[in-house]
């Protein structure tokens, strides 16, 4: 006991991801907290934090607890609490009334219920939407974390933002910067995210309501998220409740805890010395896995970089120099680049800086540089851009060609080595991979939006680590003993950082780890090689990640071969740029680039609308140039643009299908509905496919059949609340918000059975559906309220045989609706199976009719092979719109592969839809003027098997693959490259 | 389905050694050893490590489940390793069918082999279904009735070893036990026919000698494992997730591998049920007789610990059937399918309120089983205590163990104010 007074010291002690929080307590009075970002080094931090609080503590002995995830290790000989535990404890006793509680940490998200069945839950495995997700996006505008804050509060729009994931929100804010959408919005729009993430993750269903309380760092002190909650769950002042101690909640919630562990009594009395020597000896265990340092020593480094520095291009200054000149811009995810060469190829200005989420006024300012520089000695006979931003920049500057960035990295990549087989760029978003055979780009390789171990995933790591990236990098080049993190996205990759600082590993093990990592992602995710023979012999890295020597060395180490990194790595797609504007510059032709005085009046300005050319209703950013000249981008087709050039005639099987789909039963009650009333139907999943099925059985039962309609954002969000599985793919959750819509248009009765199988037809092993297709119906009737005040239908049905659906109907429906014989639901079935065929036949006749006009009319074709269910406009996001306007004609899988016998396959062919890929790559294959295009959803497990055959079947006749994951990401800025790349290279 | 496989031949019986995935420890070395005495080479990989992820991640899809991809790592490990000749190496994968990937393993398992240069390696499914054939492995039925056997046992054996584990005084007793039984078991298992009263005689001995270990008084909270079958069984799947509970002082409580298989034989005949028209009247009826012989047999096996009156015996997969009823249809069968949502109920049923649904990361069949029946079930059971963690090669330890902490947090908080409510 102690012996200044008759009270108890307590210590509790939280240390999270990013910081560590100190609070003591003197019996019941709050005697000192503290906060401190601990930048990984966990041990040194908290012993500071303790010798500030020494004066407050003297000699007393005090008792103590430690929490938090990184506290895990520094526990071993001190009592350890959970700490939503703790936290749930520390409000149970400090305030009353207390319905719910929301807390935001460095990586993890928590929820308490006090009311009606007490629940605490942590976010998943896979979720951002925390502190860590918030400084990553700060640190992508270029601004702290308060700066965003204040920006934040004075928002005057909400983007839509993906709110699952960072990697994911991150994609939706790239393209927005890009775009010129102003920060104040997009700074608000990244706090709704967070909200949102928490409420559709966290909640799952459960309503917050009542007196709710927020604690964590993130909401202590940034005041727009705090806005962003209140009214998002619409509270007022008297059911917000952000206590003082908010931030120290764990702490406290610790220190109480200490006082009540009942443990030996060497811990239950300590002195500071005592304490802070269990720190100082806590035994950090080794961590699981470590490897090779990349350089042994000065030497092998010095030769390294030797070899490297003959990969160099020729230079010249601007100021001396007098002649023809080109301009090459890539404005790309993060960073713009200018490189402007001269009649040998020789570079005359370069530039390479971060976006700052203003590329415009960054060309702008360095193209006035550049004017500066040349005076009038220099002619510019010509200019290109490349990049996401390439058609802003285009229309802003006046820039002669557009090029896509594959063609232009090819471009530079040919003028250092011109037998290169196999170019792999990392930048700062992307990673991009392309082989080359007989001089043409012959396969692309692009990361998806889950595996992006680039550039600013580094760069996002030394900032949290209080480091430059050049600092942060060159640390890893000795590092003794790196790191094996593994190759996952970075949302895991956070964690794993953590766990292995939690292991005493230093700054210099993770850098070279993380190095390691982001080459690992690049081979075995992106390309997928099983050995280095597959990526080629002649290989040039390039991009700015690959400045780093740390990631540099890692690769040759990983894949075992020298390769070519031009010393201009980083400038390669404006290097390119640069050489393909001097290839199609023509004699006597000036640049059609801004001149000086235009560009010394230039002004911007962008604003957003939403436009109205269709259901997708994009989210449009209007840019304003001088002279009233306009820039529309955002929009997923060209309508939004208003230069629509496609002619309404040319086929497209995803407009012909959504069409009949939805003219086969209305998307409201209708006044007068059949005597059995109307009965809903979700259209998504697998209502896709069998809608004309379903609504000629009820047609003929005597029910008014109901359509939910197309899928949209709104939509999606109406059900996001119900979600219990976040991980499931978009298609099923979007379900939940079809399910509300058909309660909320007031349909009695819904209908959405579960079907273990699908069609038969006779084309694999087996015909089933997914397990999601097949039963996310049982998921809906647990999890959705709404489903209880209707009859919601969802039998086991098959489609074997007409008397087995027959039967399986009769048997369900005769429960509620006792006037329905046997007869009934075998003639229903009869007329349904009929109605089903003549939509499916019809479906085949447009196919044929497209294959015919491409022909007729010289148009390549591309199958956008998929499930039914992408041709929703919400879950398709509208590609079909975007392959018509790169001049295909577009046909689904389902329309052709009645053409193409089944393929040998090496798997299981045992899925109805699945196997409709197999024989509609296997139609591509056959014909040289049709491309496949497959588009996956993002958590499809089923397409981990069916992506590798179909890319077999196409590859084995030398055709491209191409694969497109979508999930809820709304920007097609990546898609886009990808499918031009593609056009391209044909 | 690639109808080219390579094919497991007579003569191969006696030159290859069969490579057999270590899905339970105590269960699969029953199995080993039978098979062994039906003249195979067997070897059981008992490998940990995370270059077996590292390994699998190189050679199959990364979005696959990841008991594919630990299963397969751990394969090809064995076979780069140099301890294995390629030319006289098998593969035996247990394979169970229907709509669920993972139906796939045998054929990514050959898809990798293809790529790591090592195609002449065959793979064999052992599948009641029993669609390839490899004629040198025999789809005998001594061999798979042994096999049973090997599977009541090892159920007997896991559930007593846990019961006994965190209370022994002396640590380790209860696996030198099972160790001990095991060795003995196979003997018997193998020695020509197996006769019932001898197997009874075996399992009132087993629970004796469990019961004759001495232990201690302790109040430890008690918390099921329920999940996908791998990751539920495998401590290389869940980073031995019952060694992490046991620590915590835990006593962990696993539905046994009987239920699974008795899961299988059900749906047959729950499908023929729902679809009388298109299924197969044989195989239902077939599936009847096994399924009462089953239920018999896990009677006499519960009849025995009830009367010894030391442990709480398994749960009745009849009694299991009746409490799902109003939550999970019999139709909803991929995977583990309602299974698993019926042993998250069977747990609340006898007292253990406190879960751990162990999936792997993206599982498609536990969005709706698992995750998609929390929220009925925790409506339905107020006290109930459960908690999803996700197994994939990416998640960390600290991250998993964290949550389980929570969980174990609540339990105790709960197990306290039992006692407090019992004492007044």
């Amino acid at each position: 006991m102690s012996t200044n007074s008759g009270t108890m010291l307590s210590l509790g002690i939280d240390v999270g991801s990013t910081t560590a929080k100190l609070a003591v307590l003197d019996g019941d009075t709050l005697l000192h907290t503290s906060y401190k970002r601990h930048y990984s080094r966990i041990r040194e931090t908290v012993l500071a934090m303790l010798d500030d609080a020494a004066p407050l503590i003297g000699k007393r002995s005090f008792c103590a607890a430690v929490s938090g995830s990184a506290g895990l290790g520094l526990a071993s000989s001190i009592p350890f609490v959970q700490e939503v535990w703790a936290t749930s404890q520390v409000v149970k006793r400090l305030e009353k009334d207390i319905a719910s509680v929301i807390e935001l940490g460095g990586e993890d998200a928590k929820i308490i219920f006090f009311e009606g069945g007490a629940d605490e839950r942590m976010n998943g495995t896979c979720a951002g939407g925390t502190g860590a997700f918030i400084d990553q996006m700060a640190s992508l505008l270029d601004v702290t974390p308060d700066e965003l804050d204040a920006l934040a509060l004075k928002h005057k729009k909400i983007y839509p933002i993906a709110s699952r994931c960072g990697v994911f929100a991150k994609s939706d804010v790239q393209p927005l910067l890009n775009q010129g959408a102003s920060k104040e919005d997009i700074a608000a729009s990244i706090y709704q995210a967070v909200v949102n993430q928490t409420i559709a993750g966290l909640a799952q269903g459960r309503k917050i309501g009542g007196r709710v309380m927020f604690l964590g760092g993130p909401l202590y002190f940034c005041r727009g998220l705090r806005e962003c909650f209140t009214e998002t769950l619409k509270l007022d002042e008297e059911h917000a409740v952000f206590p003082e101690w908010g931030r120290n909640a764990v702490s406290l919630g610790a220190a109480l805890y200490a006082r009540t562990v009942r443990v030996s009594d060497a811990v239950d009395a300590m002195t500071l010395d005592g304490l802070k020597k269990k720190i100082s000896e806590a035994k950090l265990a080794p961590p699981a896995s470590r490897t090779e340092p990349l350089f042994k020593n000065k030497e092998e480094y010095a030769a390294f970089t030797a070899r490297h520095g003959r990969a160099s291009v020729a230079r010249s200054s601007l100021e001396g120099f007098s002649g023809r000149a080109y301009l090459g811009i890539d404005c790309g995810s993060t960073t713009t680049k200018l490189a402007l060469i001269g009649e040998d190829g020789e570079l005359l200005h370069t530039y390479y800086a971060p976006n700052r989420g203003n590329p415009v006024s960054i060309v702008r300012e360095e193209l006035t540089k550049i004017y500066a520089l040349a005076g009038d000695r220099v002619r510019f006979a010509g200019s290109a851009v490349t990049g996401y931003g390439e058609d802003l920049i285009r229309h802003a500057f006046g820039v002669d060609h557009g090029i896509v960035e594959t063609a232009a990295h090819y471009t530079a990549a040919k003028h250092f080595r011109p037998d290169v087989d196999f170019i792999l760029d990392i930048g700062g978003q992307d990673i991009k991979c392309f082989r080359i055979k007989n001089g043409a780009v012959d396969r692309i390789m692009l990361n998806e939006a889950c595996s992006s171990g680039c550039g600013s995933f580094l760069e996002t790591f030394a900032h949290s680590m209080n480091l430059t990236a050049a600092e942060f990098a060159s640390k890893a080049l000795f590092a003794p003993a790196p790191v094996n993190l593994g190759s996952r996205c970075t949302v895991f990759m956070n964690s794993q950082v953590k766990q292995s600082q939690k292991d005493g590993a230093t700054v210099e093990d993770i850098s070279a780890g993380l190095s390691l990592s982001v080459v690992k992602n690049a081979i075995y995710k992106v390309i997928r090689a099983h050995s280095p023979d597959e990526l080629g012999k002649s290989i040039v890295v390039q991009g700015g990640t690959f400045l780093n020597d740390a990631v540099l060395r890692a690769f040759e180490r990983e894949i075992g071969r020298e390769v070519i990194r031009p010393d201009i790595a980083g400038l390669m797609g404006a290097y390119g740029a640069a050489l393909y504007a001097k290839s199609k510059a023509q004699p006597g032709v000036p640049s059609t680039l801004i001149a000086p005085d235009a560009l010394a009046s230039f002004t911007h300005e962008s604003k957003t609308a939403n436009c109205s050319g269709c259901a997708n209703r994009c989210l449009l950013t209007v840019n304003l140039f001088p002279g009233g000249r306009r820039f529309i981008s955002g929009n997923k087709c060209e309508k939004g643009a208003g230069t629509s050039s496609v002619s309404a005639d040319v086929p497209n099987l995803f407009e012909f299908k959504r069409k009949a789909l939805l003219a086969s039963a209305p998307d409201k009650v209708p006044e007068k509905t059949a005597p059995r009333g109307a009965i809903g139907l979700p259209l998504c999943l697998g209502m896709y496919e069998l809608l004309p099925l379903w609504v000629g059985v009820f047609e003929t039962l005597g029910f008014t059949p109901v359509i939910s309609g197309m899928s949209s954002k709104r939509i999606y969000e109406k059900g996001q609340f119900s979600i219990p599985s976040d991980t499931a793919c978009y298609p099923a959750k979007i379900m939940h918000g079809h399910m509300e819509k058909l309660v909320e248009t007031g349909c009695p009765t819904v209908f959405y059975p579960r079907m273990t199988w699908n069609l038969d037809e006779k084309a694999g092993d087996n015909h089933y559906n997914c397990p999601v297709v097949a039963y996310y119906s049982e998921l809906l009737r647990g999890n959705m309220d709404c489903l209880k005040t209707v009859r919601f239908l969802y039998p086991y049905l098959s489609l074997d045989s007409e008397k087995e659906l027959a039967n399986g109907l009769y048997r369900e429906l005769s429960k509620s609706f006792p006037g329905i014989t046997r007869a009934d639901t075998k003639r229903a079935v009869s007329v349904g199976f009929k109605r089903l065929a003549a939509y499916r036949e019809s479906v085949r006749a447009e196919g044929e009719r497209a294959l015919a006009y491409a022909r007729e009319h010289g148009m390549p074709v591309m199958i956008l092979a998929g499930r039914p269910y992408h041709v929703d406009d919400e879950i398709g996001h509208g590609i079909d719109k975007l392959a018509l306007s790169l001049g295909f004609v577009v046909v689904s899988e389902d329309s052709v592969c009645h053409l193409a016998p089944s393929p040998d396959v090496r798997v299981l062919n045992q899925w109805t839809f699945h196997a409709r890929l197999y024989r509609a790559a296997a139609f591509a294959s056959e014909n040289p003027d049709v491309q496949l295009v497959q588009l996956v959803s993002f958590g499809c497990g089923v397409d981990a098997i069916t992506t590798d055959e179909v890319k077999r079947i196409l590859e084995a006749h030398g055709k491209y693959y191409t694969q497109i994951k979508i999930d809820e990401i709304a920007n097609l800025g990546a898609v886009k490259i990808r499918l031009r790349s593609l056009a391209a290279a044909l | 389905m690639n109808k080219n496989y390579v094919r497991f031949t007579k003569e191969m019986k006696a030159t290859h050694t069969i490579l057999i995935p270590n899905m339970l420890p105590v269960h699969f070395k029953l199995i080993r050893r039978i098979l062994e005495n039906h003249g195979y080479r067997v070897c059981l990989l008992e490998t940990t490590g995370a270059h077996i992820a590292e390994v699998g991640q190189k050679y199959v899809h990364n979005d696959t489940c990841y008991p594919a991809i630990l299963v397969i790592g751990q394969m090809l490990d064995a076979l780069f390793s140099g301890g294995y000749d390629p030319d006289k190496t098998a593969i035996l994968l247990f394979q169970t069918g229907g709509g669920c990937r993972a139906s796939n393993y045998v054929s990514l398992m050959r898809k990798a082999l293809e790529n790591a240069g090592m195609p002449q390696v065959p793979v064999i499914p052992l599948s009641l279904a029993g669609i390839e054939k490899h004629p040198g492995f025999e789809n005998s039925i001594p061999l798979y009735y042994r096999m049973a056997y090997g599977v009541l046992y090892g159920d007997l054996l896991m559930s007593l070893a846990n019961q006994t584990r965190p209370y022994e005084t002396e640590k380790g007793a209860a696996d030198a036990l099972s160790a001990k039984w095991t060795e003995k078991l196979v003997d018997e298992l193998s020695s020509g026919v197996i006769r019932y009263g001898r197997v009874k005689k075996n399992y009132a001995a087993i629970i004796r000698d469990f019961a004759a270990i001495e232990r201690e008084k302790l109040d430890a909270v008690r918390v099921g494992i329920v999940g996908e079958i791998y990751v539920k069984f495998s401590p290389l799947g869940n980073n031995g997730l019952e060694r992490f509970l046991e620590s915590e002082g835990a006593e962990v409580v696993v539905p046994g591998l009987l239920d699974f298989f008795h899961y299988c034989v059900y749906n047959t005949i729950a499908e023929y049920g729902l679809y009388p028209n298109t299924r197969s009247r044989v195989k239902y009826l077939g599936a009847k007789i096994a399924h009462r012989y089953l239920l018999r047999k896990q009677r006499d096996l519960i009849a025995a610990i009830q009367k010894e009156g030391t442990f709480r015996p398994m749960t009745p997969f009849d009694h299991t059937l009746s409490l799902t009823k109003d939550f999970i249809g019999y139709g909803t069968k991929m995977g583990e399918g309602w299974l698993l949502s019926a042993e998250m109920l069977e747990l609340c049923d006898a007292g253990v309120m406190n879960i751990v649904c162990a999936q792997p990361f993206g599982c498609l069949p536990n969005h709706i089983c698992g995750k998609g029946m929390m929220k009925p079930i925790k409506e339905a059971i107020p006290g109930a205590n459960i908690v999803a963690i996700d197994y994939d090669p990416g998640t960390t330890a600290v991250n998993q163990e964290n949550r389980l902490k929570l969980m174990l947090s609540s339990a105790r908080e709960a197990m306290e104010e039992e006692k407090r409510k019992a004492a007044e």
